[in-house]
């Protein structure tokens, strides 16, 4: 039997805004796919770090522009992608610093990439400066462990 | 969406305590922000951050108790933070923030740790 991929696609305005309405979008789906409470909320978390990311650093805060989460889930799987057409903004490159350091320094820089690589099974970003920036996030289903 | 996020802010003695109701990311994170510089800016120094009511956090939130945390302390002021839910502590934990900041059960707890240890050695 061929497995069967359940596709859904959220399209809307970068603005830190929209954030919560993204959280609740990969909510109901991570669900829907059979995710545990526990597991639901650490999709929600990544998903909204890498949105934030978006918004905030590859768009610079502006409104005009689209961010695209899709989310897709199978028998074995639930991805995430987050695309944008911003400027590139790559998140798995910057440094990871110890919490200490970031206070000395004033910065917060990299927590939310953090966050996502603890939060979720793989990570991978294809980047197209300004044409397509895609965060593609897998979170295996354990179904029945 | 009414109200995702709000503010109570109260005295115990010196003490400033803000207790937050509702979801902190980017987009509510420079309110909680502005709270605190305006309570700093009225010289108070020891803040209690009672999260009973914080359904969520992210970066963009502890950026705001990362942000103040060595100013208030060079100046002999902390932050401890009280009423963590499971979902929100998960958070705090996976950051390496129980190391840095004094995380007690409740609002009595953090003043009587404010009697303790007004500073937090790190």
């Amino acid at each position: 039997m061929t497995a069967i991929e359940n596709t859904f696609t959220l399209d809307v305005p970068s603005t830190t805004e929209n954030l919560a309405l993204i959280r609740e979008f990969v909510t109901r789906v991570a669900a829907q796919a059979g995710l545990n409470e526990t597991e639901v909320g650490q999709l929600e978390l990544a998903v909204d770090e890498a949105c934030a990311n978006v918004i905030e650093h590859a768009y610079g805060d502006d409104k005009t522009k689209q961010v695209i989460v899709r989310a897709i889930f199978d028998e074995d799987t639930l991805r995430i992608h987050v695309i944008d057409t911003g400027k590139g903004f790559d998140p798995t490159q910057v440094p990871e610093q110890e919490l200490k350091d970031l206070i000395a320094k004033r910065r917060t820089g990299g927590l939310g990439m953090r966050l996502i690589k603890t939060l979720m099974d793989e990570v991978h970003y294809d980047i197209e400066p300004g044409k397509r920036n895609e965060l593609r996030m897998v979170k295996k289903l354990r179904r029945g462990e | 969406m009414a109200n995702p996020f709000s503010i109570a802010r109260s005295s115990v003695g010196e003490l400033t305590v803000l207790a937050l109701d509702g979801f902190l990311d980017a987009h509510t994170a420079p309110e909680f922000e502005s709270a605190i510089q305006s309570d700093i800016d009225a010289g108070h120094l020891q803040f209690v951050v009672d999260c009973a009511k914080l359904t969520y956090i992210s970066s963009a939130g502890l950026g705001v108790f990362m942000g103040f945390i060595e100013e208030l302390r060079e100046r002999g002021g902390d932050i401890k933070i009280c009423g963590l839910t499971p979902k929100v502590e998960q958070v705090f934990e996976i950051l390496g923030f129980h190391a840095l900041y004094d995380i007690v059960p409740d609002v009595p707890a953090a003043v009587q740790r404010f009697a303790e240890v007004p500073v937090k050695p790190v």
